[in-house]
């Protein structure tokens, strides 16, 4: 680990974070907890951008700060609308396991 | 790499690992409220000064707020009789132990490509205001009309419907 790029060590933890978010989406049963899975995800990407953006060839062209910040933007919106819709199934089926919403299943 | 950097990484993927195994909900969203904290500390150390302010405000203060809110409407602390887990819980694992594999794989062996380390950019706050109304005018237009139609969309969506009688 002598002349180990910085960059490298920044995506190793952005790929530690988006394979967490991952697994936790996809092996909790409240709906809250895959969405906070799924905003851990979009996170580490843009832990990606921004380590891309500062050891880039061209920072001072913003590109990958630029890509982050309407990321962020378009998270919150996502996640306002997801936890929206997570209220409003609770109040018809009275709950948020998703093992129990299974009402489309053939 | 310093040592600050090791203890904001050890800190950020502690907060996200607690976030996916603890058994309490309410505990899940205190824990992704660290997690977010020190991505904004990474945001810091990259000197990406604006994102890391924004991240705070916009996690830390916003999303971690709304999950709460939603659990706590949602009576979401109580823990389920069947666990946490899901029944597929080994198959997401492996999907995530995979994906880690690969990604991991991707970055140690192009790792000597990778730059060593440059003069850190200087991008103030009046160079990303001049780009966001300049070359990025038109994305931060449909950004603006996305989030109030999010929001519209939110509020009509969890509004409160009449009692009908059943």
């Amino acid at each position: 680990m002598c002349a180990v790029s910085p960059l490298a060590a920044y995506l190793l933890v952005a790929a530690l974070l988006f394979a967490i978010g991952l697994a936790g989406a996809l092996t909790r049963r409240n709906a809250i907890l895959v969405l906070i899975g799924i905003e851990l995800m979009l996170n580490a990407a843009n832990l990606n951008l921004i380590a891309f953006w500062r050891y880039g060839p061209h920072p001072e062209a913003l590109t990958g700060m630029m890509f982050a910040i309407f990321s962020i933007a378009v998270a919150a919106a996502e996640a306002a609308v997801g936890l929206g819709l997570v209220i409003s199934i609770y109040r018809h089926a009275r709950t948020t396991d998703l093992d129990e919403m299974n009402r489309m299943k053939g | 790499m310093s040592i600050v950097f090791y203890g904001i990484a050890a800190l950020t993927v502690a907060g996200a690992l607690a976030t996916v195994l603890l058994k309490n909900t309410v505990h899940c969203a205190l824990a992704v409220a660290v997690a977010f904290a020190g991505l904004a500390l990474l945001f810091l150390s990259l000197d990406a000064q604006f994102v890391g302010f924004a991240q705070i405000l916009v996690y830390v203060g916003a999303v971690a707020i709304l999950v709460v809110f939603a659990i706590l409407l949602t009576r979401g602390s109580e823990t389920p009789e069947g666990g946490v887990f899901s029944r597929s819980w080994l198959a997401g694992l492996a999907v995530g132990a995979g994906v880690f594999a690969v990604l991991g794989w991707a970055v140690i062996e192009s790792a000597r490509a990778l730059p060593l380390g440059t003069a850190a950019p200087v991008a103030t706050v009046h160079d990303i205001g001049v780009a966001l109304v300049g070359r990025y005018v038109l994305p931060l237009e449909i950004v603006a009309l996305l989030l109030t139609a999010a929001t519209i969309g939110a509020v009509i969506v969890a509004l409160h419907e009449k009692e009908r009688p059943r």
